[in-house]
């Protein structure tokens, strides 16, 4: 695959003195599905803004199908679709001549049965002259993609695309991406639904504080940085952990029933086997085990506030 | 330049024209009517002819005028003003277009609009006051260069303002001033000696001459510097939006 974003110490100070955005370099492959995250504030919106042509970067390049954003802009914003976090709609256009005008907008002429293809695609056929303020805000979000969508870009923009969006859109919003991504058109969503990355994402994006973290393909963040837990149900219950089982890390339930113990991964020897034997030595009768990945949340949340200069190293 | 986006943000404002048309054509053409009916037929009964034109008909370029400078301002400032207020402008904003496309979408439009509405008090003009028409080409090329004169500066306006009130506060204050004090009602050689020429320091009158002119074959000051000060305007309009659009102004963060 080759990139089709180049994004090149791309930087943004505003004129308090504020860095939205330092330093980023990142190449986005084509058809892939990455995924931005980081808290409030954090620089997502300002660089999707930047490469968008909504805000004008103070430093660093970048290039979007080759062309550069500032001097070849008219050619890579052709490239380029944005679903804005925000529904910005004008309350009393159909929903047709919504798509039609966004078309219009980007140079291209009209063409009825992609508008129609698009609305189908999006289940929005049947409201095609429903005046936008009319419609759910499910809805409202799917007539922004179909806009975005409108001049069938390569690129793909969606800035929390299923934020205050109930499950069962959120999830039919996901299908939607899905579909876009297997046509060819990348994405890039940012998000703050962890679960929204973990489950669409193709690679993981981490900003916070206006710099690039990591980005990483999601299995290999996951497996780098996610750790198991591996839960010990007794059949009797102990009263206190024998010493060198404490200072092993390992943990007990207030009834005395269960076992918790911690364990890294991607570490060459998990002491599971060990700890396992030691218990049978003790004479602790062991009734279950079971483990758990820690989730995407977690690990996000141990990149943004732990430790975020060993990440970077 | 791109004419499918020029001919997009055309078709989007006259659609939305069309959408309120009794609210966009009645209301003007129902003000100047009144106009007609108050001056033209009541008080002007009473004014026997100003430079040997009947008073009805007298007046009818210079309220041609105050409509079509009211129009193209409120249109076109309306116009970029309400994607600005819901936030829609983002996507002019990072389409493939450039400043000149979305301004001649905007101004094309509000100018049109302005000319439309001016076209049709003529024609209520024509059964009330049997008016003629001395130049009907440099008529219509007064009246289109007016109004796109006026439609920039309305889309200069509207790129500036933040506020519904601010938006409101240069038609009312300063362009409705300027086209009553700028001979609609009468000619600038009626006043005494010291007020024609504070009344020559405004450009409207330079305006309503040179398209009085076009009626009547009468002016206050030479066609050729009425048609020289809708040069100036329309240049120096397009200076200043070109500027906003590069820098940013008041349109991006």
């Amino acid at each position: 695959m080759s990139a089709i974003i180049e994004i090149d110490h791309l930087s943004k100070r505003y004129g308090s003195g504020t860095a939205a955005l330092n330093d980023v370099s990142l190449n986005i492959e084509e058809g892939e599905i990455l995924a931005l995250l980081g808290p409030n504030g954090a620089g997502k919106t300002t660089m999707i803004s930047i490469i968008c042509g909504l805000v004008r970067p103070t430093g660093g390049t970048v290039r979007v199908g080759g062309h550069d954003i500032r001097t070849d802009w008219r050619a890579a914003r052709k490239l380029i679709g944005l679903v804005p976090q925000e529904i910005l709609l004008e309350p009393f256009e159909t929903v047709r001549d919504c798509v039609r005008f966004t078309r219009g907008l980007y140079g291209e002429g009209p063409d009825e049965a992609y508008v129609e293809q698009l609305l189908r695609s999006l289940a929005l056929w049947d409201k095609r002259d429903a005046k936008t303020r009319e419609l759910s805000g499910g809805m409202k979000r799917r007539v922004l993609i179909a806009k975005a969508l409108s001049h069938r870009p390569k690129v793909l923009f969606l800035d929390e695309p299923t934020a205050g969006v109930d499950v069962t859109l959120r999830r039919e919003m996901w299908q939607v991406v899905r579909e876009l991504s297997a046509q060819g058109v990348t994405v890039i969503l940012t998000t703050h639904y962890l679960e929204e990355a973990e489950d669409m994402a193709d690679r993981i994006g981490v900003i916070n504080k206006g710099e690039l973290l990591l980005v990483k393909p999601k299995a290999e963040l996951m497996g780098e940085f996610g750790k198991k837990h591996l839960t010990i149900d007794l059949y009797e219950p102990l009263a206190e952990l024998p010493e060198d089982l404490s200072e092993r890390g390992l943990t007990l339930s207030e009834d005395g029933l269960q076992l918790g113990y911690g364990y890294d991964t991607k570490s060459a020897r998990t002491g599971i086997a060990r700890l396992l034997g030691d218990l049978t030595r003790h004479g602790i009768a062991v009734r279950d085990v079971a483990t758990k990945q820690s989730n995407l949340e977690e690990i996000f949340m141990s990149l943004v506030e732990d430790k975020p200069e060993e990440v970077r190293a | 330049m791109n004419w499918q986006s020029v001919r997009a943000v055309f078709g989007h404002e006259m659609a939305r024209f069309f959408r309120t048309i009794w609210q966009s054509l009645a209301s003007p053409v129902l003000s100047t009517v009144l106009y007609f009916v108050v001056f033209g037929a009541a008080i002007g009964g009473r004014i026997q002819s100003v430079e040997g034109v009947a008073y009805g008909a007298f007046i009818v370029p210079g309220l041609m005028m105050l409509t079509v400078l009211q129009q193209s301002v409120s249109n076109a400032s309306f116009g970029i003003y309400f994607p600005k207020f819901s936030g829609t402008i983002y996507e002019y904003l990072v389409a493939p277009t450039g400043w000149i496309e979305v301004t001649l979408g905007f101004v094309g439009a509000a100018a049109t609009k302005a000319v439309m509405i001016a076209l049709v008090i003529l024609l209520t003009s024509f059964w009330f006051n049997g008016v003629h028409i001395a130049h009907p080409f440099w008529m219509v090329a007064f009246l289109v260069l007016t109004a796109l004169a006026f439609s920039l500066l309305g889309f200069i306006i509207g790129l500036w303002a933040k506020s519904f009130e601010q938006l409101q506060i240069v038609p009312m204050m300063v362009i409705t001033p300027l086209v009553f004090l700028g001979g609609a009602f009468y000619s600038a050689s009626m006043l005494p000696p010291f007020w024609e020429g504070v009344a020559k320091l405004n450009p409207v009158l330079y305006l309503i001459s040179g398209f009085r002119w076009s009626f009547f074959d009468l002016a206050d000051v030479p066609v050729g510097l009425s048609l020289a000060a809708v040069g100036v305007m329309i240049a120096v309009c397009l200076i200043a939006i070109r500027w906003i659009f590069l820098t940013g102004w008041r349109l991006r963060e």
